[in-house]
């Protein structure tokens, strides 16, 4: 093997040697920060430094023509250096206040929309989907870019009562996480099982394991080992098709899609919460998934409407309470909104608390 | 001649409206003909548009990998190669991005130009887990492209059953809001275990990340299994002044709305002189009145981490966010950025011993209980770690009188060991 070069594993790289040096200067000295105009954040040093950060959107899935045009324009307006945030938006750092409006107008002329700061809706998470992934039930990028052209303008202005995170998620693990607001593949009927393949390419205990509820054991086919699904068991998650791709459990019609919302990573106010299931049976509709758009535009404007400052979507629920957020926002409520899995019990009402 | 564009009728509606489009980019690429990929596009784009029409993904795992590592490409097979041949084979590398994702320009040429000679021209910035993904590469061309990016000073992230790529929020970079060094750890944390990453051994994957305060921008507490998430001890920092200067731009409606009322302890209040007061010992931290006030208001001297093992998203016992295992924790010298190494070495050691296979170290926890998790790796119990004590009375207490002198006994090392 001595044709092969052999790995440095030299891990995580050095953040240093790449970052704006007046935030190297100031690493840890930070005094306060406020944002100027929506898409911009200044932040002051103890010593009276300052830069500004201009964020703006891009379409993360980037070809390289693309990511030369953001660094000629970091060249030109931000001393050479980027960052990105952990939603895709890229960050300039600009150390003369001047170049700000020169650097806004510019991105803006080349089509890369300037905001996400504050309390507006900032660009989806995005998953991999039909381009990429070995087991979507659905695109990411498609869904992604549709939805942000409807979400255009909140991504440019903070109007919503706080900062909204939307997610996307290709199948049932949900890649995306937890979001204000969630759209993820739901699906509806149980796998379709190749059992001419199955010997051959799975490990059949491990995807009995695989299963939550206990759904699948191993079968003899046409003479042939290979695995069945309980279909009256059956939660249709998709679980056993990662490890056995001959459980086909995609499918153009009965792969729906799902919306929850009211999930919250950070502790500010409320601990972090889990999003809930508002709506499903949802079209996965390629190429711009209409359907699902008016159901996320359906929640925004309720929220953004009758939500107090600072109150995320789960926060914002929590107050009025589910009735009035299913009336608000003209969603059916349903038996299937009603949780029957592991833990179910804290999710019911148990008191006399009630809202008409 | 050159292999024509593919029909793409329903890609194309994804050109219009204002938001930057994917489909402009790969259609670039498809139609840069002096540029090797430009073949390898053009049928990669025919196989999304077949996925657009037919609604199902056509991509399919497989082996491939680089000499000396298990782990770190994706490996992608297309199902429908006898329809689009040239993107028959379209890897991805997740590569780790520089601590905080911190760019200089001249950096990013440099990766493009590399993805430009052997990969498609496609990168994304990045993907959930924070790896830069270097999208599209054939099995022939791997070596070549990650010797280039390695001699970089770049390496290869997680995938499968490994230790995965972390992520850190800007942190003491850019924020005031900062409550230690999140680069330094989370470099410390993931270098430190960088076998585990790259050939992949673990019972399931393993992530770590850092959060320099309670706002958790990358997510540490649901995202990770092993979360560390920056705090402080002593009281928050309040500049009386710079509170009046809020109040009298925004009004005191205001200042009781949306700074007094949403505290989610009732640690605040407005003194008769329109001062703030704050009731230290039951501020949680959540970082909320700092959020409103960032001029006023700013996180204690005492500044350290809080540990949360265990996050992760729904399979298969549902979802879970992590829970404390070390409530407090100084990070400043290089003996404390040891111990939490060291702590970190240990869950994966112990999540390697004992998770059962596909479980990750919150399912393992929620099987064993969260006790014998911290008698396995060496941690003492806290009130900080529970909501609230436990409900019912089935449980065995032989040895109560031991574990109270135990408590006891913390509670008196504890003041020697802060006056030494």
């Amino acid at each position: 093997m001595s044709e092969f070069r052999r790995p440095i594993e030299s891990g995580v790289p050095d953040p240093f040697p790449f970052m704006h040096p007046i935030l190297k200067k100031n690493y840890g000295l930070w005094e306060w920060h406020d944002r100027p105009r929506v898409g911009v954040l200044r932040h002051v040093a103890q010593n009276g430094d300052a830069v500004w950060t201009v964020k703006a959107g891009t379409q993360r899935q980037m070809d390289v023509f693309t990511i030369r045009k953001l660094c000629d324009i970091a060249d030109r307006y931000a001393d050479g250096h980027v960052r990105f945030t952990t939603r895709s938006n890229i960050e300039f750092i600009v150390s003369d206040e001047k170049k700000v409006d020169l650097l806004i107008d510019k991105l803006e002329n080349e089509g890369f929309p300037v905001g996400g700061t504050g309390n507006s809706v900032s660009m989806v998470s995005h998953t991999q989907g039909w381009l990429h992934c070995d087991i979507p039930g659905t695109d990411a990028s498609g869904v992604v870019k549709a939805l942000m052209d409807e979400l255009y303008h909140e991504f440019k202005h903070e109007e919503m009562p706080n900062r909204v995170k939307i997610t996307t998620s290709c199948c049932q693990i949900n890649c995306g996480g937890q979001g204000d607001i969630a759209i993820n593949v739901q699906h509806t009927k149980p796998p379709k099982i190749d059992h001419d393949l199955v010997a051959n390419v799975c490990e059949r205990p491990a995807v009995v394991a695989r299963c939550p509820v206990a759904a699948i054991r191993p079968a003899l086919v046409n003479g042939k080992p290979s695995l069945e699904v309980d279909e009256k068991k059956c939660v249709c998650c998709g679980a056993c098709y990662p490890p056995c791709p001959p459980m086909q459990i995609n499918d153009p019609v009965y792969s729906k899609i799902a919306i929850w919302v009211g999930g919250k990573h950070s502790s500010t106010r409320s601990k972090p919460t889990f999003h809930k299931l508002v709506a499903a049976g949802l079209p996965n509709n390629a190429p711009r998934w209409p359907e699902v758009s008016e159901v996320v535009m359906r929640i925004l404007r309720a929220y953004k409407n009758d939500g107090r400052p600072w109150e995320r979507v789960g926060e914002w629920i929590e107050r009025v309470g589910w009735p009035r957020f299913f009336e608000m926002s003209g969603l059916p409520f349903t038996k299937y909104h009603v949780d029957n899995y592991r833990g179910a019990r804290v999710s019911l009402n148990a008191s006399a608390q009630l809202r008409f | 001649m050159a292999k024509a564009m593919p029909s793409t009728p329903l890609l194309d509606q994804l050109e219009s409206g204002p938001w930057p489009s994917f489909v402009t980019g790969l259609k670039k690429l498809a139609q840069a003909e002096d540029k090797p990929y430009a073949d390898m596009m053009k049928d990669l784009l025919g196989q999304l548009e077949y996925s657009y029409e037919t609604r199902k993904g056509y991509w399919k795992g497989g082996v491939a990998t680089v000499f000396g590592y298990g782990g770190g490409v994706i490996p992608r097979f297309s199902e429908v190669a006898h329809k689009f041949p040239d993107s028959k084979e379209f890897h991805t590398f997740r590569v780790m991005p520089p601590a905080g994702m911190h760019y200089s320009t001249d950096i990013l040429r440099k990766l493009c130009d590399i993805w430009e000679k052997h990969g498609s021209g496609l990168i994304a910035f990045h993907g959930q887990s924070g790896d830069i993904m270097f999208q599209g590469i054939s099995t022939s061309n791997l070596q070549a492209a990650f010797d280039e990016l390695n001699a970089l000073g770049f390496d290869l992230g997680g995938a499968g059953p490994a230790v995965r790529t972390s992520m850190a929020c800007v942190g003491s970079a850019r924020c005031e809001q900062s409550c230690f060094d999140e680069q330094r750890t989370m470099r410390s944390l993931v270098n430190a275990v960088l076998d585990d990453m790259h050939r992949p051994s673990l019972p399931y994957k393993f992530k770590f990340k850092v959060s320099g305060c309670a706002n958790d921008c990358v997510n540490a507490t649901h995202r990770s299994d092993f979360a560390v998430i920056g705090t402080w001890r002593d009281d928050m920092q309040v500049n009386q002044a710079k509170v009046k200067e809020y109040m009298i731009r925004n009004g005191r409606k205001w200042m009781i709305d949306q700074v007094i009322s949403m505290c989610p302890t009732n640690a605040l209040s407005l003194n008769d002189d329109d001062t703030l007061a704050v009731d230290n010992k039951s501020c949680v931290r959540c970082m909320h009145c700092i959020n409103v006030m960032t001029k006023a208001l700013k996180a204690g001297k005492d500044r350290g981490v809080t540990v949360l093992v265990g996050g992760k998203r729904t399979l298969k016992i549902g979802d879970l966010m992590g829970t404390v295992v070390v409530p407090f924790m100084k990070l400043e010298s290089d003996e404390d950025f040891e111990r939490l190494v060291e702590l970190g070495q240990k869950v994966i050691e112990f999540f390697a011993e004992n998770a059962l296979e596909h479980e990750r170290t919150g399912e393992m926890i929620e099987r064993i209980g969260l006790v014998d998790f911290l008698e396995g790796i060496g941690l003492d119990v806290d009130p900080n770690m529970i909501s609230h004590p436990r409900t019912n009375s089935y449980v065995r207490m032989d040895d109560w009188d031991e574990q109270v002198l135990k408590w006891n006994a913390r509670k008196d090392a504890a003041p020697r060991a802060a006056a030494e």
